[in-house]
């Protein structure tokens, strides 16, 4: 075993951890710890935009986009951190420009905008230019600049070091971060990193679901280490499903194509999103489009043999504008679907995008124990985190935007921190933990293989808690979760080696995502009303007199040893905006 | 404006509508070296039914999770944009997850091998240290002079255009392991350095563009290329790499750019 010691650690690279170790690098001695290589994280795969109220194309201004996100959240949202993430944005934009962003252009010269969904004029008047771009690989072009940036500033990177626990120590009664605990994928070495301040910035846990537009790694890794050692986990109820992924494979096609003028459609030809939005149509929010499209397909208007997904149709637009704007997602179409986007409609369905809820933060990125108190020394940004900036449903081009104010933000924060204050000591035998789950998994001889349980848990959640749920849905996948839990006591791998042990990782990312499906599912359960991504047949309506709160969901066990989640509300932040009804 | 139906279709989307293809059997050969176990590397057959659209990354998933679990490869996002699975198949250099298996004529074994000229860790992984450190060489970052502007950096859509091309690099080491004179001499920046350079070098905000033409003229730089177009055609993004390094190669002449 070895120990390291930094003022701070980042725990992962993509854009939210590399934006935090610009700041944290130049103010403190600081290391980030990456699972991957950091041009492999899944900020790459962002496509459409990053908002910003630039107005250089038309009149915005940062309190229209502060609105339209906290609408689009379904008010769930905190007023407060909406309204620092629409201000801060334009210098978050401007930031990267200078950092060498290659954003498209105007004829002026300057950033060029395009439409989203949900970004609107004056409080919902219509669709506004508000989304910065890169054609449609601007996820890939921030990442590629944070990491050159990263270069040029001499950020220490550990790659392929895999963090699989949080260490705190108790000092006078308080709970603070002392550091991680990391496996080497390489060596198969544990490594033990003391550090005055750590910050989590490592990204989703769509794999939990079968049709998902996420990476085979975002096994919310970030979020099972602390919440096993007892910190919260706010709104993990509330997930995001994008409208159009490639049928049955999930990949993304971005938002942009509507926003450029894509039109969906169902069998018989029909733009049905006016039935549903009459004001913004394809552009609504994306849980009301989502939900549009398997309604759709529920009443016999789905497309293909077994009417199960509709149509993006981009065939009316110049073959010139899809090269120009989105020649990724229509080179997609031709080499995973063999079809021509410029005469054929593209067949889409609804995919497992984006976790809204995570470790719960303020808006400096301090995680937080309980609804006020701050873990001192512990930060997360962007996915992984719950600030809350994006409530009940993000809006499209809000997760770039996260990423960028809020990692800078908590790189600041945690560096300060550093600064100002000594190492905790480390816990007694600090590295326990971790030796003890990577020997059970690697000497266990129970006959469980861990892609028959990821593969049952990614069909439960898809059949259960996805786009409509229900009580007997969901007490289904609670059910079955815990039946999959106890097996993964029996799950025994093959590599038994130190080199390289993917087979073991996976084992390892496997139990990630069932605690944290447990932790959705019962979060879902308990939510008896319909908000944003979280719809409840039963109780299709918003319920703002019992449900306008903030779930946080805490892991307990008792004397016996038998765990079991504890559900505790927060107050919702609300400044200026009054719920309303959402209406696109 | 189109309003397509069902009876409209082209033969390409009732094809892709089909819900289940019908499974093929296929012999994925597979290099393996595992230093723990064996100091050599070997081929070893497996035999898996798989969906003809599927891709060969599903093939490798297929061998890990149901036949053998020590089989070790890197992946991440499935669909071409993260860089992972670079990885020789049947002789050439692709991406796994880009990569279907009706494509890559599936009657015969299909072979899956590490990427040359870097060492070969474990089965399908290899050393990027060598490959990132050029990459780190070339400068890869804009360096401007003097006072920066309040708001953007203004730039032309054509200025814009000058590069887009290289900026779609996604550091997967497809060209830079199918070159013959990086095989032979790992000292070669290769085209992936390269290519990472001439994003910087024709973008009109830069002011570094000497500097870096500097590193590229070294021995170890830009004159090792024999143009064998191995680079470009390893591509999976489609960037013209031969002709991005030709360019670097006349802007070094002519100090234009």
């Amino acid at each position: 075993m070895q120990i390291h010691k930094y003022d701070t650690v980042i725990v992962g690279a993509g854009g939210a951890g590399m934006r935090a170790a610009i700041e944290a690098t130049k103010r403190s001695r600081t290391a980030v710890l990456t699972k991957l290589y950091p041009t492999r994280s899944h900020t790459g795969a962002a496509q459409g935009g990053m908002a910003a109220a630039l107005a250089n194309v038309e009149e915005d201004n940062w309190e229209w986009h502060t609105f339209d996100t906290i609408k689009g959240g379904d008010y769930l949202v905190d007023q407060d951190a909406a309204e620092i993430l629409a201000k801060e944005a334009i210098d978050a934009v401007l930031d990267l420009e200078k950092m060498g962003l290659p954003f498209n252009r105007t004829p002026e010269g300057r950033i060029d905008q395009r439409r989203f969904g949900g970004h609107t004029r004056n409080h919902g008047e219509a669709a506004v230019r508000r989304a910065c771009y890169a054609a449609d690989r601007t996820g890939h072009m921030i990442l590629q600049t944070l990491y050159q940036n990263c270069v040029k500033e001499g950020v220490e990177f550990f790659n392929e070091f895999y963090v699989l626990d949080q260490l705190i120590t108790e000092v006078d009664g308080v709970k603070r971060s002392a550091g991680v605990v990391a496996y080497e994928l390489a060596t198969g070495e544990i490594h033990v990193f003391q550090a005055k301040a750590v910050i989590y910035a490592s990204g989703g846990t769509g794999k939990f679901f079968k049709v998902t537009s996420n990476a085979h790694t975002l096994t919310g890794d970030g979020q099972a280490a602390v919440y096993r050692r007892g910190l919260p986990l706010e709104d993990m109820e509330f997930f995001q499903f994008h409208p159009t992924g490639i049928w049955r494979m999930g990949i993304l096609l971005t938002e942009g194509a509507r926003g450029e003028g894509g039109i969906l459609r169902n069998k018989d030809g029909e733009r049905f999103m006016e039935k549903y939005a009459p004001v913004m149509k394809d552009l609504a929010s994306r849980d009301v489009v989502s939900r549009a499209i398997y309604t759709e397909i529920r009443e016999g208007r789905g497309c293909g043999p077994d009417g199960d997904h509709v149509y993006l149709d981009l065939t009316h637009l110049p073959p010139e504008q899809l090269d120009a704007k989105l020649p990724d997602i229509t080179e997609f179409a031709r080499t995973y679907l063999g079809i021509e986007p410029y005469t054929d409609p593209i067949p889409i369905q609804p995919t497992a995008h984006y976790a809204m809820g995570g470790i719960p933060t303020n808006v400096q990125g301090e995680v937080l124990s309980d609804n006020t108190t701050v873990v001192p020394g512990l930060y997360a940004a962007g996915e992984v985190a719950c600030v809350s900036v994006h409530g009940a449903n993000r809006l499209g081009t809000n997760s770039l935007l996260d990423i960028n104010v809020f990692g800078r933000r908590s790189g600041i924060a945690a560096a300060e921190y550093a600064h100002a204050n000594d190492f905790v000591e480390l816990p007694e035998n600090p590295a326990a933990l971790v030796v003890e789950m990577i020997e059970r998994l690697r000497d266990s001889t129970g006959g469980e293989r861990v892609s028959d349980i990821r593969t049952e848990l990614q069909e439960t959640m898809d059949a259960n808690v996805m786009v409509f749920r229900t009580e007997q849905t969901i007490k289904t996948a609670v059910e079955k979760i815990g039946e999959l839990r106890d097996r993964y006591r029996n799950v025994a791998i093959q590599d038994k080696g130190k080199r390289f042990n993917t087979d073991l990782l996976e084992a390892v990312e496997l139990g990630n995502l069932l605690d944290l499906a447990e932790v959705m599912a019962v979060s879902a359960l308990a939510r008896k009303e319909s908000r944003g991504g979280h719809y409840r047949e039963d109780f299709p309506s918003r319920d703002d007199v019992n449900f306008m709160r903030h779930t946080m969901a805490y892991r307990e066990v008792d004397a016996n040893g038998t765990e079991s989640i504890r559900l505790d509300y927060k107050p919702v932040v609300q400044t200026r905006y009054q719920p309303m009804e959402r209406k696109y | 404006m189109s309003t397509p139906t069902i009876d409209e279709h082209s033969s390409a989307l009732d094809e892709a509508e089909q819900g289940t293809s019908h499974l093929i059997t296929v012999t994925l050969r597979i290099r393996r070296f595992n230093p723990e176990v064996a100091a050599e590397a070997d081929w070893v057959d497996y035999q898996l039914p798989i969906d003809p659209k599927e891709r060969v990354l599903d093939a490798l998933h297929k061998v890990k999770w149901e036949i053998d679990g020590t089989l070790t490869f890197r992946r991440s996002c499935a669909h071409g944009v993260c860089g992972s699975d670079a990885m020789r198949i049947n002789g050439k250099n692709r991406l796994a997850c880009k990569t279907l298996i009706k494509d890559i004529n599936p009657e015969k074994p299909i072979t899956v091998e590490p990427i040359k000229g870097l060492t070969v860790l474990k089965d399908l992984v290899v050393d990027m240290e060598p490959f990132f450190q050029a990459y780190r060489d070339v400068m890869p970052f804009l360096i401007t002079k003097g006072n920066e502007p309040t708001r953007e950096r203004l730039q032309s859509a054509a200025d814009r255009e000058r590069f887009d091309d290289t900026t779609k690099c996604i550091l997967c080491a497809a060209c830079t392991s199918s070159c013959p004179v990086f095989w032979n001499d790992g000292q070669y920046f290769g085209p992936a350095a390269i290519v990472n350079a001439h994003r910087f070098i024709f973008d009109s905000r830069d002011e570094g563009g000497e500097q870096r033409l500097e590193i590229l003229n070294d021995k170890d730089g830009v004159w090792r290329c024999r143009t064998t177009f191995n680079c470009t055609d390893a591509c999976p993004r489609g960037i013209e790499v031969t002709k991005a390094i030709q360019e670097v190669k006349r802007a070094l002449i002519t100090r234009r750019f």
